[in-house]
């Protein structure tokens, strides 16, 4: 038998990896890969919770986790493509017009 | 339910429609919206009121507002007789007005705008009504106060408008904050706002007292003048009543629909529904008939010498609002709703019949198209005009077997029986009559007959007002007629006083004391002080026009007087408004100089030196924000775990 | 050591490593397929944990749509120069430091969960009686049916938005 809490630091794990890759990484494509791992890793949580408590909720929030991912996925992307075309850089240290 | 709901929703709805996409879509097709709209409250409000003709009063809460502790509000419909008569009242001549609108209207660049607030003002007006606690009350109440701010001021480049849009607002805010701290006292007396429950334990506090400034004041006297402060505020009631006059400055619909037919008319309404509470207070009722009976005869001695043909309607209307509360101060609740009643009729018809006057000058060109001495002779460009006027007229200055005479007798019989005071009062609103039939005749013979005292070039451009103009005023004149006759009094018609019976399980029916031949006795009076004014003017504008210019003369310093309305607006001047500016203009250089400046460049030099060092966070990088968001994150999940 | 134990261990080994994989390719089409690795290794985990519905939505969705989409892009764009340059930002050192703080943090909260003794109805049997897909779809279609229904309209609004985003500004 496999505990619980086994799975809760599995997804902990891959959660602070894909942290420290949105943190860290200048890409903005893996920057955006790095949030889907890091929503990933909440739906394995989540598929576990739902199996231990025996509650189908948590594999219908997954259900809603991808629609979600989905979206963001598209209309970021979408954006990205959209700077891209104005300004043909991709790395986020060079993208500071945030900067008043 | 629902369909007691959408009475007010409907109004509510073209207002949000026509004001969001007024501008920029609808533009001059605003009517399309708010006609439907204010049509099917009308619709609504018929069937309403005949479900409560069958004897059903409906009571309903709707939603729950406020629940705190003991403080319990709910937004709740009642619907009961004296509900149904404002409802019927409202919604008729609101949906009249708006069809008059329409016309008169035509081509303005507020087009919308005016459509927009005209619904609101239907809708607050109708909150205000149908509310079963004083808190809803409370909000329509000064909903529809806002909005005659907004429709007074409606052409705000015009200073004087917007002026009077703010004395309207100022001067009903006095009455307000009575009326709110009635509200109060009602709440820390009784626990609750809602009527039923006020009404029902009214008479355990009867002989309460409460201390206010050392004195022992009677609790109920104290809660009933406060409400009538309100009264007073909305109704136009001397000394609240110098907005009214002024907020003609608004297009004449306007001053049909609220200050004449039912804004003021709040006023009214509210001291009815507190029956209960006013009848426990002989001291609060002799007030309210005392200011009632001394407005009516004091606003009817002004109009008799204005030579602004809507300012004369309006002292008419601060006159006859008198009339009502005098009614209500003697305990003829049912005669003040009744007059309050025909009265919106026959108010509503002489306004937009002046507008429908104002409307034809103002297009032949003419400069000063709300003065009376520069008119005449328009009973041949204008004829329906002209007749509804005449209907009118005859009305207001209760001419036997129409609308105004019914109401007004009731009124003055029901005050004739009111004991010594009564009598007194009866004299004063029998005199009122006859300065009424006066300046109503007055305003008749300055405006239609004669000749034409204007350019004469101006007068072959003078034309009667379209259809969508007169049906409207049609219409009102059948009202005007006939309103009345639901309230037959029964020495003419056994059973005739329909609306008395009809209204009496919310405001009871007075037993008279007085006998038949007294009471032939004061319609006898009333129809003969109503002839008489009648022939007075007609031999001062007609027979001898000469006349008014010698008595003016020979009388210059009352004249004076009268024609400055008592130097009231001087003197609350003098006493109110100029001490104010004056002691606002001192603090307000003493608070500049020292304060405003001090804080106006020390701020920036401030700002300056903190922002320089903020600056270099603002990095402008996203990574660098989003790694501040994650150690905040860190630091909440590891204070709300560890610390903890 | 169970055998579940053993298949769980290998599957938390590999996802670990790829996830870490992921995170350090310097040329993101790789990234992209050690995703794609990811998510059959999570598919995996899924159908263990009695998730078969979700399983299959993970390979469809997830690696047949998000993914393929995450490589039109990279294709779009032209990412040559940006290989030869340092692949982390000069924050890389604070973001670790953060990260390696947030595991701890999460590993010492949620160490200590314990299954709460009353459970669900959905219970092993329950689902397999029934089959993954009509449990998920009786409760979404039922309970869910509003959300559903906002998330089918998200959808919508993100086709649009990134319509509006990516077509050529026309003059």
């Amino acid at each position: 038998m496999v505990p619980l809490n086994w799975y809760i630091i599995l997804s902990a794990v891959m959660f602070s990896i894909g942290m420290f890759g949105f943190l860290s990484r200048r890409n903005l494509v893996i920057m955006f890969i790095c949030l889907e791992l890091m929503l990933n890793a909440v739906n394995v949580s989540l598929v576990a919770f739902s199996h231990y408590l025996q509650s189908i909720n948590g594999q219908i929030l997954v259900f809603f986790v991808i629609t979600v991912a989905a979206a963001e996925a598209a209309i970021g992307l979408a954006i990205i493509i959209a700077y891209y075309k104005n300004n043909p850089t991709i790395k986020v240290d060079e993208i500071n017009i945030l900067k008043g | 339910m629902l369909k007691y709901i959408l009475i007010p929703l409907l109004p509510l709805l073209s207002f949000i429609i026509n004001i969001l996409f007024g501008r920029n879509y609808i533009k001059n097709r605003a009517h399309w919206i708010a006609v439907p709209a204010i049509l099917g409250s009308f619709v609504l409000a018929v069937s309403a009121c005949i479900e409560v003709l069958n004897g059903k009063v409906i009571d309903i809460n709707v939603y729950s507002w406020i629940v705190s502790g003991s403080f319990n509000v709910s937004v709740g419909i009642l619907i009961d007789q004296l509900t149904a008569v404002m409802l019927m009242v409202v919604t008729s001549i609101g949906s009249l007005i708006f069809i008059y609108s329409v016309g008169y209207m035509h081509g303005d660049k507020g087009y919308y705008r005016f459509f927009a607030y005209l619904s609101l003002f239907i809708f607050s007006m109708l909150t205000l009504v149908m509310a079963n606690n004083f808190l809803i009350m409370y909000l329509g109440w000064e909903a529809v106060g806002l909005c005659s701010y907004f429709l007074i001021g409606f052409w705000f480049h015009k200073k004087s408008a917007g002026d009077a849009g703010k004395k309207a607002f100022i001067v009903n805010r006095f009455g307000d904050f009575g009326f709110g701290l009635g509200v109060i006292l009602i709440f820390l007396t009784f626990g609750s706002l809602n009527y039923m429950e006020v009404f029902g334990a009214a008479g355990g506090i009867v002989g309460q007292t409460i201390t206010l400034l050392g004195y022992k004041v009677d609790l109920i006297t104290l809660i009933c003048l406060l409400l009538f402060c309100g009264a007073m505020g909305k109704s136009a009631q001397f000394p609240f009543h110098v907005w009214l006059p002024d907020a003609m400055e608004g297009p004449t619909p306007v001053s049909a629909l609220i200050h004449a037919a039912t804004m003021v008319t709040a006023g009214v309404f509210m001291v009815a529904r507190c029956n209960t509470l006013f009848s426990y207070s002989q001291t609060a009722m002799n007030t309210v008939a005392i200011v009632g009976g001394f407005t009516a005869i004091f606003a009817a001695t002004i109009a008799l010498v204005q030579n602004d043909i809507k300012r004369v309607i309006a002292y008419s209307t601060v006159s006859q609002l008198g009339y009502m509360f005098l009614a209500l101060g003697v305990g003829a609740y049912s005669a003040g709703v009744f007059h309050l009643y025909t009265h919106a009729f026959f108010k509503a018809l002489l306004f937009l019949g002046s507008g429908s006057v104002i409307h034809a000058l103002h297009h032949a060109k003419q400069d000063d198209e709300q003065n009376m001495q520069v008119m005449g002779g328009l009973k041949k460009h204008m004829p329906i005009t002209y007749w509804v006027f005449i209907l009118a007229t005859l009305s207001i200055t209760g001419i036997p077997f129409l609308s105004g005479f019914f109401s007004k007798d009731e009124i003055l019989w029901q005050t004739f029986q009111a004991g010594d005071l009564g009598k007194f009062l009866w004299f004063l609103g029998a005199l009122a009559a006859l300065l009424t039939a006066f300046y109503s005749w007055r305003l008749i013979y300055l405006t239609f007959h004669g000749e034409y005292r204007g350019d004469t070039e101006c007068e072959s451009r003078i034309h009667e007002s379209p259809l969508v103009i007169t049906i409207p005023l049609m219409l009102l004149a059948v009202g005007a007629v006939a309103a009345g006759w639901v309230g037959i009094p029964p020495v003419f018609l056994e059973h005739g006083d329909k609306i008395g019976y009809f209204l009496a399980p919310v405001l009871g029916h007075p037993e008279g004391h007085g006998t038949h031949a007294q009471e032939y006795f004061v319609i006898a009076s009333s129809i003969f002080v109503a002839i008489a004014g009648w022939v007075i003017a007609y031999i001062m504008y007609i027979k001898n026009p000469g006349l008014p210019e010698k008595l003016f003369s020979a009388f210059r310093p009352v004249h004076k007087v009268l024609f400055n309305k008592y130097y009231i607006d001087e003197f609350y001047d003098k006493t109110i408004v100029q001490p104010v500016l004056k002691a606002s203009d001192k603090i307000i250089l003493a608070f500049d100089v020292n304060v405003i400046e001090g804080v106006v460049n020390g701020v920036p030099s401030l700002i300056g030196v903190f922002s320089k060092g903020l600056r270099k966070i603002q990095t402008g990088l996203l990574s660098n924000y989003a790694a501040v968001m994650a150690i905040g994150v860190l630091c909440v999940v590891g204070y709300m775990f560890f610390m903890r | 050591m169970t055998l579940q134990q053993i298949y769980f261990g290998y599957f938390a080994t590999m996802m670990t490593i790829i996830s870490l994989l992921v995170v350090s390719r310097k040329n993101p089409v790789h990234s992209v397929l050690w995703m794609l690795v990811l998510f059959v290794h999570m598919a995996g985990l899924y159908l263990f944990l009695n998730a078969e519905f979700l399983a299959a939505v993970q390979i469809i969705v997830y690696a047949g749509a998000i993914m393929v989409l995450f490589l039109f892009v990279i294709m779009l764009l032209n990412l040559r120069k940006e290989e030869k340059e340092f692949r982390l930002q000069k924050q890389w050192p604070v973001s670790a430091v953060t990260a390696v703080l947030f595991l701890v943090v999460l590993v010492s909260i949620l160490g200590k969960i314990t299954v709460l003794p009353e459970l669900g109805e959905y219970s092993i049997d329950m689902i397999n009686a029934q089959g993954s897909l009509m449990t998920i779809g009786n409760v979404l279609y039922t309970k869910y049916l509003l959300p559903f229904e906002i998330a089918s309209v998200l959808l919508l609004v993100a086709i649009v938005g990134a319509v509006v985003l990516a077509k050529k500004r026309i003059e």
